[in-house]
């Protein structure tokens, strides 16, 4: 089943024609020429609807190859319904071999998660983004918000963090956490834990951003310099997982998923990369060697 | 109409004073809302009593408006509404964008560059580091659902303070000397009295210790006991601190207690300047002798 296989007949090869193809990779050579630029596209309708992916898919459709291996996941997992259907379009679209496997796959769709494996120079991450504009948070108006990242204005969002340390003592934003791309534009990272910030920083894989809804393609290039906006008194920091380990293969080191039991109300924790900690598991002891799964073509 | 170069009048002056350049020039200031024409300028002013154009409808604020402004000084700009008082200090602080005309602030590139052309990003940095401004409604100056404090702050953090513990030392202090209670620093200004909101715009003015302070009918509105306080501070920031300030009133008693010198306009034009004393003591432009006979 992950050997290549024919295309549903009556479609073009990745679902969109060949022309949309044409303009998404042109956007994305512009986005990787300006980090952290939001470029505007004319996104597609596509057999999902918009806020379900849809700035990501097509970002993947325009940059599939025949040759390419695709892994998708949702919030870390390979197996949440999100993640399944675009697996599965992609499938019927071109063919492509798909897999589990992190270390394996070429291009990776994601929701709202950067894989715990470090990524290497010539694989791809494409974010699905729901609100690409940083500033909206502080900014309602689209055309005052782009005049302020044309001045590199943010002092608006920074007054934002400040009003947030002065009443909380801490910066209370979870996900999305603004970032300083090259030193030039704040971009927003996706909904992507704190954890995740510093893996993009020097990256030697290309991360790509897309928005569907919004109509919006932006990256950040491979070794890049990204910097989450902080204070010099209130350095950025990750979560914490003091104390807390996967109930399943025993990780101190990912980011967890808290689970809670329906009946004894008791708290879990588990890794929220399954496929860090299937092979953690299979493994024996941390990433090991990649395991195969059905799914998985290999290279 | 006399001549608006008032460059003479201020120099004199200026030799004893703080010898040198002037901090800020400003040649020819123009601001046309709406098509304008070649009789725009020529048709309107004073002598015509409009800012209209009759010919094609345009409304000329201001035109021409020359002057020289030194370290330390306080120069006021008087006139009814309408007079083209406030576009003057808003083009200058590019709330506006200005129709012709020069302006060269001595701390940006040594005044050689004429600031009005300059890019809005260096525009900006202008405003940001080197001029503050204190509108008539706090509302222009102040976000209202901003803390005091995040006000200040705002100011702090486009001149590159990213130190929260040192930047709430900075307003404190300024909230201080503006007379703010301490306790009122992280509560918003939307709550505030009128007189309060004055004065935390006053102190987000004074932010970045710039040498140039813009005062847009800083006490319009306010009861005639927290005037008196707010012109006491303004007087006590200026000794203190040494800042130039233009003050823009229509309020010849306001323009007494605060200028040295001053510009009278009216039509959009400069109809007189000269020493504060001297225009309020023997007017010449029969206009000024109106405003000063009118004084209650």
């Amino acid at each position: 089943m992950a050997d290549k296989k024919e295309i549903r007949p009556g479609y073009n090869y990745a679902f969109l024609d060949e022309q949309t193809k044409k303009e998404i990779r042109r956007r994305i050579l512009k986005a990787v020429a300006i980090p952290g630029y939001q470029v505007p596209f004319a996104s597609r309708e596509l057999p999902i609807a918009q806020g379900w992916g849809t700035g990501g898919l097509q970002l993947t459709l325009a940059l599939v190859g025949p040759d390419d291996v695709v892994k998708v996941i949702d919030q870390g997992s390979d197996d949440v319904v999100n993640a399944v259907n675009i697996r599965r379009l992609l499938l019927q679209t071109t063919g492509v071999k798909t897999t589990e496997n992190t270390g394996a796959a070429s291009l990776i769709q994601t929701r709202h998660r950067v894989p715990e494996e470090r990524l290497h120079d010539w694989q791809t991450l494409v974010f699905q983004v729901p609100y690409p504009e940083p500033l909206r948070r502080v900014e309602p108006s689209e055309v005052k918000t782009r005049e302020m990242h044309a001045e590199a204005d943010y002092s608006r969002l920074w007054v934002y963090l400040y009003e947030d340390i002065v009443r909380w003592r801490e910066i209370t934003i979870g996900a999305q956490y603004p970032v300083l791309v090259n030193e030039r534009y704040v971009m927003d990272p996706s909904p992507i834990p704190r954890w995740d910030v510093p893996k993009l920083h020097m990256a030697a894989n290309l991360n790509l951003f897309g928005a569907g809804r919004e109509k919006r393609i932006y990256a950040v290039p491979p070794y890049t310099r990204v910097q989450p906006l902080e204070f010099e008194d209130h350095p950025f920091r990750v979560e914490s997982f003091e104390g807390k380990y996967c109930a399943v293969c025993g990780s101190t080191g990912s980011f967890l998923d808290e689970l809670l039991d329906d009946h004894s109300g008791a708290r879990r924790y588990t890794c929220s990369d399954t496929d860090y900690c299937a092979r953690r598991l299979l493994s024996g002891s941390g990433p090991g060697t990649g395991r195969q799964t059905g799914h998985t073509g290999g290279n | 109409m006399r001549s608006p170069n008032i460059a003479d009048t201020f120099s004199g002056h200026q030799d004893n004073a703080v010898p040198g350049e002037p901090l800020l020039r400003v040649r020819g200031l123009t601001r046309i809302y709406g098509r304008g024409c070649a009789e725009c300028v020529v048709r309107t002013g004073p002598e015509a009593g409009s800012n209209i154009c009759p010919v094609c409808a345009s409304i000329v604020a201001c035109a021409g408006v020359s002057f020289d402004l030194y370290s330390g000084e306080m120069l006021g700009v008087v006139g009814e509404s309408g007079s083209g008082k406030s576009t003057l200090v808003q083009c200058l602080y590019f709330d506006h964008t200005s129709s012709a005309g020069d302006a060269y602030l001595r701390s940006y590139r040594g005044g050689t560059v004429n600031m009005l052309s300059s890019s809005a990003q260096e525009q900006r940095h202008i405003r940001h580091h080197l001029m503050g401004m204190v509108y008539q409604n706090p509302h222009q100056g102040l976000r209202l659902d901003c803390t005091a404090g995040g006000n200040i702050a705002e100011k702090l953090l486009t001149a590159g303070f990213f130190h929260v513990g040192r930047m709430r030392e900075r307003a404190s202090e300024l909230l201080r000397r503006t007379e703010v209670p301490m306790e009122r620093m992280d509560h918003l200004p939307r709550y505030f009295s009128g007189g309060m909101q004055q004065r935390v715009q006053i102190a987000k003015a004074l932010a970045n210790n710039p040498p140039l302070v813009f005062l847009d009918e800083v006490t319009t509105g306010l009861d005639v006991s927290v005037q008196a306080r707010v012109l006491d501070l303004i007087r006590h920031l200026h000794r203190e601190l040494g800042l130039a300030m233009v003050v823009v009133s229509h309020n010849l008693e306001v323009i007494r207690l605060l200028t040295d010198y001053t510009l009278v306009m009216k039509s959009g034009r400069v109809v007189e300047t000269g020493l504060t004393d001297q225009i309020l003591g023997d007017p010449q432009h029969p206009y000024t002798q109106l405003l000063v006979s009118s004084l209650l």
